[in-house]
């Protein structure tokens, strides 16, 4: 196996009594979708908080692109092409859905203290952020303000801000959380057609979401890791199938 | 390929043009009519208009509230004064490490106004952008309420009773005296500053600032610097905020320590509000009215704080964009 582009080893973190993550290790290959499940309160969203940067790990290691990054800051670990959506859209509301994206787009190109020339006068950059709203389907409410869009169309551009940095890895926290099943086929398409692009690491509830993108699958429960391989190999797991997969299907 | 602006920007730029045109023309008008001692007012409406837009672009382009802005627009009051002060008595402002004789060359004050308080805000931005919210606001007040108390406690710049200027600066060895020259110096210094900010706020760092604003997270997510970014923004804007200091001190040919106090910080916050804020000329026509009601009202009755208090409120009540959003008539969002 090639060289993990992002490697999370024996990452702990604690609130008080109760231990968010314990001892959790995983890695993401350039280019596959590796799936994080697991009950609500199983710490996902935890790790990826870890991952991003947002919370400091009490214990482990997070090492991304050959380069250990546990200690640095959430924009210069993103700097470095580390990508994330949230579980609840995180848009600039009173910016239009192209203004969004542009802000994405330039990101990771130069500085951001330019004074005098307009934001969008950059063709490439434009046409760049132009070409993202036309991929997540959002070319028609451009000049819409991202918080005057609907919670689906909220989702796409979620999504579609996160690929315009051009990230390397994307942490993907619940992208279809509280879509319609109709929304939900059509997040999952357009995370399938980004397979290959980019790394991914993907929380989700919607199994079908799961098995359809994911090329290995670790599942979590109480803060650690009870199992952890091929989507067929987790599928036949007993233990995975009493902690979490039997309790979907019972309630 | 850039967005269309919307019609209320396209109004807001009318609506400033015109403006523009009124206060080009005030000083020709007010002579003719023989009301020449109105303009040390404007001079004054002017130099405050300066110091709520240098505000506006930390209050309303990056959702910090600055309870401190008195302590640059009184930094730079002081530099401006003290220079003058030492030029007059022939003593050096500062003999160590380096000596510094006083100046009444403007283009030498000015410059060091704006140096000194863009230093002072260097200072305390970087602890107090540390902080969100309530803290923010909080820490600004108690650094500017050091600052007043640091002054105060100067002997040499006359404490609580001020310090009376014998000169005003000169500019190109023509003297900014007589009400025209320095009315002339505020108009461009605003106009220059209003004409830079509206176009960074619509360059990369705007965007970053108000991104920031709305939604801080996302923005770090992105790789955004945030706390860079709100540090330069709020350097540049205590240094302009210091530069109407310096506009204020010449035209009163006085500094007292009541321009560094928390009243005037919260005056420029008021101003910013009154006119709407994030939009840079809001603030000015804020500061415009602020100054208006205070002299009015202040004519009319001695308790004109009562009267002035429900007419703010009133205002912020009814004219959610603030004054400028009823000139240029913005939607309540976007």
């Amino acid at each position: 196996m090639a060289e993990p582009l992002l490697q999370v080893e024996r990452l702990s973190k604690r609130f008080g009594a109760l231990a968010a993550v314990a001892d959790v290790s995983l890695d993401l290959v350039s280019g596959e979708c590796h799936a994080v499940i697991g009950p609500n309160g199983a710490g996902k969203t935890t790790l990826l908080a870890l991952i991003a940067g947002e919370i400091l790990p009490d214990a482990g290691r997070v090492a991304f692109a050959g380069e250990d990054v546990t200690r640095l800051k959430v924009s210069r670990r993103a700097l470095r092409g580390l990508g994330r959506t949230f579980q609840l859209t995180q848009l600039c509301a009173e910016f239009s859905a192209r203004r969004n994206v542009m802000l994405a787009v330039e990101a990771r190109v130069g500085t951001p203290f330019h004074f005098l020339r307009r934001a969008d006068s950059l063709a490439t950059l434009a046409a760049r952020a132009d070409a993202a709203l036309v991929m997540a389907g959002l070319a028609e409410r451009a000049h819409v303000p991202a918080g005057l869009l609907s919670h689906g169309e909220q989702r796409q551009l979620e999504l579609a801000v996160a690929m315009a940095a051009r990230p390397r890895a994307l942490l993907l926290d619940e992208p279809a959380a509280g879509l319609g099943p109709a929304e939900t086929a059509e997040m999952a398409a357009r995370l399938a057609a980004l397979k290959g692009r980019v790394a991914m690491l993907l929380v989700e509830h919607d199994m079908d979401t799961v098995f359809r993108l994911a090329d290995r699958i670790t599942v979590m429960a109480e803060g650690r890791v009870i199992a952890s391989g091929a989507p067929d190999t987790i599928r036949a797991d007993a233990a995975v199938r009493e902690a979490y997969l039997g309790e979907i299907a019972d309630a | 390929m850039r967005e269309p602006a919307p019609p209320h920007v396209r109004r807001g730029w009318i609506a400033a043009q015109a403006g523009l045109a009124v206060l080009v023309a005030a000083p020709f008008v007010l002579t003719a009519l023989d009301r020449a001692w109105l303009l040390p007012t404007l001079t004054r409406m002017l130099a405050y208009g300066l110091g709520a837009a240098a505000l506006d672009v930390v209050l309303g382009y990056g959702g910090l509230v600055s309870f401190g802005h008195g302590a640059f627009l009184g930094t730079g009051a002081y530099v401006a004064g003290a220079l003058i002060h030492h030029a007059g008595a022939a003593t050096p402002l500062l003999r160590w490490p380096v000596e510094i004789d006083g100046s009444l060359d403007a283009l030498i004050a000015f410059p060091a106004a704006a140096l000194a308080a863009g230093a002072l805000a260097f200072l305390i931005g970087a602890v107090s952008l540390r902080t969100r919210g309530v803290h923010f606001i909080m820490i600004t007040l108690a650094f500017a309420q050091m600052v007043y108390f640091l002054v105060l406690a100067i002997p040499e710049y006359g404490g609580t009773d001020g310090l009376m200027l014998p000169a005003r600066h000169r500019l190109f060895d023509l003297p900014l005296d007589g009400d025209q020259p320095l009315y002339w110096v505020a108009l461009v210094l605003l106009v220059g500053f209003l004409t830079i900010a509206q176009r960074s706020m619509e360059a990369r760092f705007g965007l970053a600032l108000r991104g920031a604003r709305q939604n801080e997270r996302r923005m770090r997510a992105l790789g955004y610097p945030v706390f860079r970014i709100r540090l330069v923004a709020f350097t540049i804007s205590g240094a302009v905020a210091g530069l109407a200091g310096a506009v204020l001190a010449n035209q009163a040919g006085f500094v007292s320590p009541d321009l560094l106090s928390w009243q005037r910080s919260g005056e420029l916050i008021i101003m910013v509000i009154l006119g709407g804020q994030g939009t840079l000329f809001g603030p000015v026509l804020g500061a415009f009215a602020l100054l208006l009601l205070e002299e009015e009202l202040s004519a009319v009755t001695e308790h004109w704080m009562l009267v002035l208090g429900p007419l703010l409120l009133a205002c912020v009540l009814f004219f959610r964009r603030g004054l400028w959003g009823q000139v240029v008539r913005a939607p309540a969002h976007g």
